[in-house]
């Protein structure tokens, strides 16, 4: 089942599978959002657009029709931020 | 020896530049390009090299205009700022990221410095790394460390720069590399692939993370600063405080300026023999002058705080919870600066842009910023309404004056927000917008930086806004002096008899004598030209001059008045110039200006493109004639509908 990253809660872990083809896609991997990378969404803006996310070592705010391309699957780690 | 610096944003790449240049820094253009240059000089053993600081980048492969030129340098080595080292700068605590960019510069075989910056944050946050171990991923390559905000690192960077001898190794982090072109999309995909899939290697082998990063310390700033309501209601008192702060405070510069300009000219009118050389100096090249310096304290305050919220961190979050409000209206979330700079000057705000990378959001910000009332519109509202409206209470505390001053304002932002809408469906584009920012950590403000910022914005506002200013300033002044034929000197000769005949005193007969002189020169000739353009918003041709001459800058329509109405000298809250202006009658005996034309009058310069720098300036940024062609016409036929209804209502 494909997820994508704008059906992410809040302060859930997801890991990246793959990037839909779109114009943006090299610009989105440029930003490290390639596949095996483990993401955190972080908080959303007021709206719920655009939402922000940990990218392991920064934070990346994105509008939730980027966060469409974006390819997730639930990640095992138990971890839990707040 | 040229030397690059390059990195991603947010870095601390600028403090690298500041902490290795000092004060030496200067701008300039790439060539062929409108991207600002930013250079400086560096002295190495005696001798001097210049450094050029890039525009931050996350990638070779751009995303917005200003990235664009590190790829047009970098990808063509006979490029005459192709480096001979480059210096990339690397976040520390953000290591993999950071090393994308880093190792295709290296994989370019460009003689490269990997600079770790902001070595105290990655410590504090629990991470080391094997430096001996990463430079061996990385041959011809030296690392040093750095804490660039408080200097740290300086000299063994300086040294390392002085020393650094071209590669004898072949630089091949991902095996084979060739720069992609920027349309091979594919390319460019499978790169970023390749290229994180090493890096990660690399750093799961160098990288010592002692305890997991925590984004909770952050998280809880921004959990108030993005807050649904009260994100809102501290950028709204952000905002109050630095716009009470910029008025209460550029005042005193602003008259201190005002008062030496004027004294200057009366002084060198009064000193210098009379002549043609006096006047022009007198009345047309100090003032100009003066015309220019006279917005340097509000620009620079703006621009002093709008660097600190960059410095720290807080405008990308204001970007954050604007980008959902601007989009409706076909603007981004990058919009809300350019927009906000724009309430001090167009110019530095038309500038501010250039961030945006959707072309679409770009223009539509562009075209509307000038709507926003600017700081040249206040000598003009002042007079106004000091002019026609009352200085009583509404409401019983509410300054009517005042009331009405904010109105302008907000006439000004409505109407842009509006246009932008309109435009956002008129305007076709086959892109489609996005946003994809860093949000930075949260950081005390280097005082360095923000001071740096404040120059470059003062002096590109002096040089792009002043140099057309003044230029028009002596054009205008040469235009009033001047008259077809002997046309002035009849007219004068006309007023002379007509005083004598009413025996009218000394001064009466000189203001006479000027103002009909005026009336006979070219500027004169041209107001009553299009005297019967204006009527109907229920201006004279007097008025019609100072709308050509202020066409210039919006300022110039006081100074303008004041020659018409021979009021000169006048530096008391233009007092006089108020006065005789109460007095003014039109030919039937009514007054010329009443509240329906004074009304009128300020409608007009809260629309009307009255700007000749901001036109040149979105000439330059949209690299066509086009879009200041449709600016001016759109925002001029606004001013003529809105400045007709209000004066049709009114009277």
């Amino acid at each position: 089942m494909n997820k994508t990253l704008a059906h992410i809660k809040t302060g859930q872990h997801v890991i990246v599978t793959g990037i839909s083809d779109s114009t943006l896609k090299p610009k989105l991997m440029e930003m490290g959002l390639v596949n095996g990378k483990e993401i955190t969404v972080l908080f959303k803006a007021p709206f719920g657009d655009p939402i922000a996310i940990d990218v392991q070592g920064y934070i990346l705010s994105l509008r939730l029709d980027e966060a469409k391309l974006i390819l997730v699957k639930a990640s095992n780690s138990t971890e839990d931020f707040v | 020896m040229k030397i690059a610096l390059l990195g991603n944003p947010n870095t601390g790449k600028s403090s690298v530049f500041n902490m290795l240049t000092g004060m030496r820094q200067h701008v300039g253009n790439f060539p062929g390009v409108t991207v600002d240059k930013k250079f400086g000089n560096i002295t190495l053993g005696g001798e001097d090299h210049s450094i050029i600081d890039f525009p931050g980048t996350y990638s070779l492969y751009p995303r917005s205009k200003d990235e664009q030129v590190v790829y047009d340098v970098l990808s063509n080595p006979n490029h005459i700022d192709y480096p001979d080292v480059a210096i990339v700068v690397v976040d520390e605590s953000n290591l993999e990221r950071n090393l994308f960019l880093f190792s295709q510069i290296y994989d370019l075989n460009i003689p490269t410095i990997l600079v770790l910056n902001m070595a105290d944050i990655a410590r504090k946050n629990g991470k080391t790394i094997d430096i001996a171990r990463l430079e061996g991923f990385f041959p011809g390559t030296k690392i040093i460390e750095t804490t660039a905000r408080i200097g740290v690192g300086k000299d063994r960077l300086m040294k390392e720069l002085q020393f650094k001898e071209p590669s004898t190794v072949e630089q091949a982090f991902l095996p084979n590399y060739k720069l992609c072109k920027l349309d091979d999309q594919q390319g460019q995909e499978k790169e970023a692939n390749d290229r994180f899939g090493l890096i990660k290697k690399v750093v799961s082998l160098v990288e010592q993370q002692v305890e997991k990063p925590t984004a909770k310390q952050q998280n809880s700033l921004d959990k108030i600063l993005v807050h649904p309501i009260f994100g809102y209601v501290i950028f709204a008192a952000i905002l109050m405080i630095i716009f009470q702060f910029i008025f209460s405070f550029a005042a005193i510069p602003m008259d201190f300026i005002d008062g030496t300009f004027s004294d200057l000219s009366s002084w060198l009118s009064n000193t210098l023999p009379a002549g043609l050389f006096s006047d022009l100096l007198s009345q047309g090249i100090v003032p100009g002058i003066g015309g220019v310096v006279i917005f340097i304290p509000q620009i620079a305050l703006l621009f002093f705080f709008i660097s600190i919220l960059e410095e720290t961190g807080y405008l990308a979050r204001v970007v954050f919870i604007m980008d959902r409000l601007m989009r409706p209206l076909g603007l981004n979330g990058k919009s809300v600066v350019p927009l906000l700079s724009s309430a001090a000057c167009a110019i530095p705000g038309v500038m501010a842009t250039r961030t945006i990378s959707d072309w679409k959001e770009r223009t539509i910000t562009i075209l509307v910023a000038p709507l926003m009332s600017c700081s040249a519109r206040i000598p003009v509202y002042t007079l106004l309404i000091a002019l026609v409206i009352p200085n009583e209470k509404v409401l019983g505390f509410l300054n009517l004056q005042g009331l009405v001053l904010f109105g302008l304002y907000s006439l000004g932002l409505v109407t842009a927000l509006l246009i932008a809408a309109l435009l956002k469906m008129l305007i076709r584009s086959k892109e489609k917008g996005y946003l994809l920012l860093e949000l930075p950590s949260y950081k005390s403000p280097r005082w360095g930086n923000v001071g740096l910022t404040v120059w470059e914005k003062v002096r590109v506002f002096v040089l792009d806004a002043g140099k057309i200013i003044l230029a028009i300033s002596v054009i205008l002044w040469a235009m009033a002096t001047f008259g077809p034929g002997d046309r002035m000197d009849k007219a004068e000769q006309k007023a002379k008899v007509h005083a004598w005949e009413q025996h009218l005193s000394a001064e009466e007969t000189n203001s006479n004598i000027a103002s009909a002189r005026l009336e006979n020169s070219y500027i004169g000739i041209l107001g009553k030209g299009i005297e019967p353009v204006i009527a109907p918003l229920g201006y004279d041709w007097k008025i019609g001059i100072s709308l050509i001459t202020s066409f210039a800058a919006r300022e110039v329509f006081v100074g303008s008045l004041a020659t018409i109405y021979a009021v000169q000298g006048d530096s008391d809250d233009n007092k006089r110039l108020i006065d005789r202006m109460r007095d003014e009658k039109r030919s039937d005996g009514r007054p010329v200006y009443t509240l329906a034309s004074g009304a009128s009058l300020m409608i007009f310069y809260v629309f009307a493109m009255q700007c000749m720098a901001t036109l040149a300036v979105v000439k330059r940024e949209t690299k066509s004639w086009k879009w200041p062609l449709i600016q001016i016409a759109f925002m001029g036929v606004l001013a003529y509908i809105g400045s007709f209804i209000t004066y049709y209502i009114l009277s």
